[in-house]
């Protein structure tokens, strides 16, 4: 328990490094930078003439559909780590435990691929 | 074992203090990055607690696929605020007596909690030395809790083709590459010679 956290032990270093860099360098603009703020340099420029919208507009739906279908496939992928690390020692009825998981979703993959919700239009 | 508590004290502490924000922030986007944040830590408390595996794939799973999607539906909705605070007195009484039965549940639940002393003992966690988190999860869950992880894909099927039901609208009239027929065409596929009619036209 104790030599496992202590295998984690460089990621702490890491994380403490990158978040020491991050803050200095979102920090020290702030000090060192001198700024002389305006209401023309602050404005949103868009081609020189006024925005015509709010840039915060809705996302088509289609990227849901694709984060979702990715999300699946994600999962998928996650559930064959554990299993080929003990692969040798499941028998059959691992094998096929997980042939029968990866054929339901391949039931899935066809038929979103037959639908064509991997094509964009 | 200071570090450890130390560890776990910050994951912790930062997990309720974000899980607070992510109600709390007034803008949804916000709401979203501190969920973002209350995974990552959650992902350090199961580290902390030996379950390497789960906090790997919460990192993965949830922070690089769950959050990106309720980016996403956070950015399909036109969250307009005024708006939304237009119905607020007309749906207050509602809301409110909703609140206070929650409340009362609340109390009631609080006030009766009791812990019984037998199940208080320490986490479970795989004691096993020579069998790692990921392997000690592998063997069961393929074969003992077979209807489980079966159920699993089920779901996951089930999302799928919900997800495409509900969303996919191809546009009418859109042009799509098919390989097949394209490079099918041939000559006497794709030419015609007309004899035009002099004066006429085609």
């Amino acid at each position: 328990m104790q030599s496992l956290l202590a295998d984690y032990l460089p990621l702490v270093i890491f994380i403490g490094v990158s978040l020491v860099i991050g803050l200095a360098l979102l920090i020290s603009p702030f000090i060192v930078a001198y700024s002389r703020p305006d209401p023309e340099k602050l404005s949103a420029y868009e081609c020189g003439f006024n925005a015509f919208d709010d840039a915060r507009m809705k996302f088509d739906v289609r990227f849901y559909l694709v984060a979702i279908l990715f999300i699946i496939f994600d999962l998928e992928v996650a559930f064959l780590f554990p299993w080929a690390t003990v692969f040798g020692g499941l028998g059959w009825a691992g094998f096929w435990s997980m042939m029968l998981f990866l054929g339901v979703l391949t039931i899935g993959f066809i038929y979103e691929w037959r639908k064509g919700a991997l094509e964009w239009d | 074992m200071t570090g450890q508590a130390f560890f776990f004290y910050l994951f912790a502490g930062v997990c309720i203090a974000s899980a607070f924000m992510v109600i709390a922030s007034r803008n949804p986007v916000h709401a979203v990055l501190f969920l973002i944040l209350a995974f990552v830590n959650a992902a350090g408390l199961f580290m902390l607690m030996g379950a390497e595996f789960l906090a790997l794939i919460l990192v993965v799973v949830y922070v690089g696929a769950v959050a990106v999607l309720f980016l996403f539906v956070v950015m399909m909705l036109d969250v307009d605020f005024a708006e939304l605070r237009e119905g607020f007195l007309s749906y207050l009484p509602i809301g409110a007596l909703i609140g206070v039965i929650f409340l009362v549940e609340l109390v009631l639940v609080i006030g009766l909690f009791s812990v019984d002393p037998a199940s208080v003992r320490p986490a479970v966690v795989a004691t096993a030395t020579d069998v790692s988190n990921i392997q000690a999860i592998g063997q069961v869950l393929y074969t003992r809790y077979f209807f489980f992880f079966q159920a699993a894909g089920f779901i996951l099927l089930v999302a799928m083709i919900g997800a495409i039901v509900l969303t996919l609208r191809h546009k009418p009239n859109v042009k799509r590459q098919d390989v097949a027929a394209q490079v099918a065409r041939n000559k006497a596929s794709a030419m015609e010679v007309r004899k035009v009619p002099s004066r006429q036209g085609v």
